[in-house]
């Protein structure tokens, strides 16, 4: 896979996913604190979304992070625009903008789980691993 | 192996007036905390207040600066 596939394919994931998640690992098995908390925001919303883990190649997050002007992972996006890293998704989450924002219920304090649970509602990952080969 | 210290006199130079305050989070020079209130950040949105404070280190994030949360307001108060 060129570089230039790579790119497009990312281009397209985040065109194509109303709510599409860049994370170290997967929802399941996040492989970085922030990829943990970031994504268990979005399950504790039961929001649906589309999870890329970026670590099967380095040129993943060299093209996202070319395409987005955003240094780190995870990278979330929403309707095609950067909302952020976890910093900024955690804030918005804690404050009900992130809930507003995807049009869903901000869950009771006591329904947010404390730390990230396996994932039960989002799409299956993007295996863009498979494409590597 | 950068120290908090020079994190924080880099994001003051970058952003004069800037209140920054640093933390080393593992005490291993590569995950780092930033709270910084400055009125640079007046009119921006979260991202581009982020990404403020990311420019100031380029490539360096992501590589011998593992992680950089960051905290962003103004001396107003809030961020929008």
């Amino acid at each position: 896979m060129t570089n230039t596939e790579i790119k497009d394919f990312i281009a397209n994931a985040i065109e194509e996913n109303p709510v599409m998640l860049f994370m170290k690992g997967t929802p399941h098995q996040p492989a970085c604190g922030f990829s943990a908390r970031t994504s268990g925001a979005l399950n504790a919303l039961g929001v649906k979304y589309a999870a890329l883990d970026i670590l099967p190649d380095p040129r993943i997050r060299e093209e996202l992070s070319g395409l987005s002007g955003w240094p780190t992972i995870p990278q979330l996006f929403v309707g095609g625009e950067l909302v952020g890293g976890c910093d900024i998704v955690m804030e918005m989450f804690e404050s009900g903008e992130l809930a507003e924002k995807l049009g869903v219920e901000q869950p009771d304090e006591e329904d947010v789980p404390p730390a990230p649970e396996p994932a039960q509602q989002q799409q299956a990952p993007i295996g863009l691993e498979n494409r590597l080969n | 192996m950068p120290s908090a210290t020079e994190l924080k006199e880099r994001i003051e130079a970058a952003l004069p007036g800037a209140d920054v305050d640093v933390e080393d989070l593992t005490g291993g020079g590569d995950h780092f905390r930033a709270e910084i209130v400055s009125d640079r950040f007046d009119g921006l949105s979260r991202i581009q207040q982020h990404k403020l404070v990311y420019d100031v280190f380029g490539s360096e994030v992501g590589g011998p600066i593992h992680a950089l949360s960051i905290k962003t307001s103004t001396p107003d108060g809030g961020a929008p």
